[in-house]
């Protein structure tokens, strides 16, 4: 099986420590807002997930109801390609040249600005960790704060470099930099894209979380707003973000709440002050059904995109964003992408975990990844490939359970000659233990040996 | 009398003897009668965490075979007595010979505290020592007290909890030979927590976590050493 070469992200100390710090100070700040209910608050949640994904059909015609009686507009796309092509039409008919967006992992999932470029539509990205990447030219690095792996000082030359700005050590001029930039772009803006955290079916609206302000203005300074989002993210009912708003800002900043929150129910109504006279809620599909069908692994899909799992995975901290193949990265990812794709795209997704179940413990919907991750393994193998393997797996279960041989064979291991440091003759698995590590001293018995003897010293 | 009947896994019967053997001297020491049924081999975990889930099954059939009829099974690994209590179910739902071995499987330190209600052994060790927690025997088996509290009533004991005492030491079975530079990235993040604790001794529920941290540690030229909860338990 293939594995990527992550070194160059371990052998980066900048690297390192950047993504260390990061997910360490987010990590802590968690853990000091929980509140005491966190595990019945998150069984609440996951069961609310639950209810509506197992009568996903009812709540989505609930909301498309709901959401066409405060006049906004449903569309399904059944892709990305649908979803893109749907905002390519409207921009191109609505004669709209810049786009405003706001933070959404749904977007980068079906390539929407790279659509809407070819158009010639600039979409711009609104939250500062996109706008610094966007930039940059670079994918986001984590699902909460893209841009984590970006310093002071990069943050400073990209702005330089892009927006021929006076080098900034601090990050309150960085942002005022971007403001000034991005406030052009706001009423210049004749749509807005966002995503959404949750489409409450009961009162045909979204709910946007953001620290920055950007999506709220993304979605309500331009005339028309167009929010893209998963089927998934529906819930039932507007009492629902009681439980999952307590969850989401807690586990992705360690905020009890974030600093905006928006409800934001159709386009302007008469008599209304603001907001976008037109309301487009693009609802995609992109593959979630095929994981719908999976009873075993459907709850992948209740995951919430607060990011804890990612500050919480110790592969995560050590490899950082780029090293997965999709947009999303860390244990959720480890699980949605083979899911979406097909296990045979990046077989070793499932097994680049030491299970250590941290992502599970800190799931704000208990979506139990070390199960989907042991799940997805089984399924790598049913699906075949690896023949070495597999015979290595069928000797060792017959061996395990033929105790004579066992005890005969571990009897001619304790006693065959092997390099306990790195050495020429290392090959395979003892290779790549001794190339990071050094192998214990062989014991003179086996414990079945040593047991016999003072059995019989015994009596 | 209490009796126990001891699996003392693949590792330990083939690396770690040692270990098993101190488990039996505090089991009998705390008043348990110990037996050890020669025909136990692994619990099949290697199997079931690369996916061969038929091989994995193989080798969880044998251990119903092995350990039909015992009273209490002791297991000196977090990890192993795991796969057993919870995911043999996995392997053979609904199996009525799972479900009735659930209760009966203890890791020993659980067993020690919650069975026994021992938390003092009368064992004797000077030094300082940092206890690393396992992930499964933190997880899935919610450990976490009981190693601590054995350790503190060691006479001459002191316990310097390193930080973060939580965070995995790399090992995860065949993903430290399968994703060898992360797994050793994440246990050089782990020796480095272990060495700011100025402790001397690593302890733990699981010898294979200590595998990879002595190994770690040797590779490094450290002078820390590693022992297993049982060891430091049977040292008067």
């Amino acid at each position: 099986m293939k594995t990527p070469d992550v070194s160059v992200s371990l052998d980066n100390k900048k690297l390192q420590l950047a993504i260390y710090s990061a997910t360490a100070r987010l990590g802590e700040r968690r853990r000091e807002n929980l509140t005491p209910d966190f595990e019945d608050l998150r069984q609440h949640a996951h069961d609310i997930k639950k209810h509506t994904l197992n009568h996903l059909d009812y709540y989505l015609e609930q909301l498309e109801k709901n959401v066409e009686a405060r006049g906004g507009k449903v569309i399904w796309a059944k892709d990305g390609a649908e979803a893109c092509a749907f905002v390519q039409k409207l921009s191109k008919d609505k004669g709209v040249k810049v786009i405003v967006k706001s933070k959404s992992m749904t977007t980068e999932e079906i390539h929407l600005n790279e659509h809407l470029e070819e158009d010639g539509v600039e979409a711009v990205e609104t939250d500062l960790g996109e706008y610094i990447l966007q930039l940059s030219g670079e994918k986001p690095f984590h699902i909460i704060a893209p841009a984590l792996h970006k310093t002071i000082g990069d943050v400073s030359d990209i702005f330089e470099e892009h927006l021929h700005s006076k080098p900034e050590t601090t990050p309150e001029a960085l942002t005022k930099i971007a403001r000034i930039a991005l406030r052009e772009k706001f009423l210049e803006a004749g749509m807005g894209i966002s995503g959404a955290n949750f489409l409450v079916a009961d009162s045909g609206a979204i709910v946007l979380v953001e620290n920055e302000g950007n999506a709220r203005l993304s979605s309500s300074a331009p005339k028309i707003h167009v929010a893209v989002a998963g089927i998934e993210k529906v819930i039932p009912r507007a009492q629902d973000l009681g439980v999952f708003l307590k969850l989401l800002g807690r586990s992705a900043t360690g905020q009890p709440l974030s600093v905006y929150t928006s409800f934001l129910a159709g386009a302007k109504r008469e008599g209304e002050p603001d907001g976008p006279e037109e309301f487009y809620l693009v609802l995609l599909d992109n593959g979630r059904t095929k994981l719908l069908a999976d009873e075993s692994k459907r709850q992948s899909l209740y995951c919430i995109r607060c990011g804890a799992c990612l500050n919480h995975c110790p592969v995560y901290r050590k490899i950082g964003g780029y090293n997965y193949p999709w947009v999303y990265s860390g244990p959720i990812g480890k699980i949605l992408t083979p899911q979406f794709m097909g296990i045979e795209h990046d077989p070793w997704l499932p097994f680049a975990s030491s299970l250590c179940g941290a992502c599970g413990e800190v799931c704000p919907v208990k979506i139990e990844i070390p199960r989907i991750l042991l799940e997805l393994r089984a399924d790598k193998v049913k699906a075949g490939g690896d023949r070495t393997e597999k015979l290595a797996f069928q000797m060792f279960a017959w061996v395990m359970s033929h105790p004579k041989f066992y005890a005969r064979m571990a009897s001619m291991a304790l006693s065959a000659p092997m390099p306990r440091k790195d050495s020429f003759f290392a090959i395979g698995p003892l290779k790549n233990w001794l190339s990071q590590r050094d192998l214990p001293v062989p014991p003179a018995k086996s414990f079945r040996e040593m047991w016999k003897e003072r059995r019989s010293e015994h009596t | 009398m209490v009796r126990v009947s001891l699996f003392v896994t693949c590792v330990i019967d083939q690396v770690f003897p040692q270990v098993g053997m101190a488990m039996a001297d505090v089991l009998e020491r705390a008043g348990c009668e110990v037996e050890f049924r020669e025909a136990q081999t692994c619990c099949g975990q290697p199997a079931f965490n690369s996916g061969y889930r038929d091989e994995a099954r193989t080798v969880a059939e044998h251990f119903l075979k092995t350990f039909e009829g015992t009273e209490h099974i002791v297991v000196p690994s977090g990890s192993c007595c795991s796969m057993i209590s919870h995911h043999f179910a996995d392997l053979l739902p609904g199996d009525k010979r799972v479900h009735d071995l659930e209760p009966r499987v203890w890791e020993f330190s659980q067993f020690l505290v919650d069975f026994l209600k021992v938390d003092d052994v009368g064992a004797k060790f000077d030094g300082l020592v940092t206890y690393h927690d396992s992930c499964h025997a933190l997880r899935e088996l919610k450990i976490k007290d009981g190693p601590r509290r054995l350790l503190g009533n060691v006479r001459g004991l002191r316990l310097a909890e390193m930080e973060p005492a939580e965070e995995c030491c790399g090992f995860g079975g065949t993903f430290a030979v399968k994703f060898p530079e992360i797994s050793g990235g994440m246990v050089r993040t782990k020796i480095e927590a272990i060495e700011k604790t100025g402790a001397s001794t690593v302890v733990s529920i699981d010898s294979s976590c200590l595998m990879q941290i002595q190994g770690a540690l040797s590779r490094a030229g450290s002078k820390i050493r590693t022992m297993h909860l049982a060891e430091v338990l049977a040292s008067k």
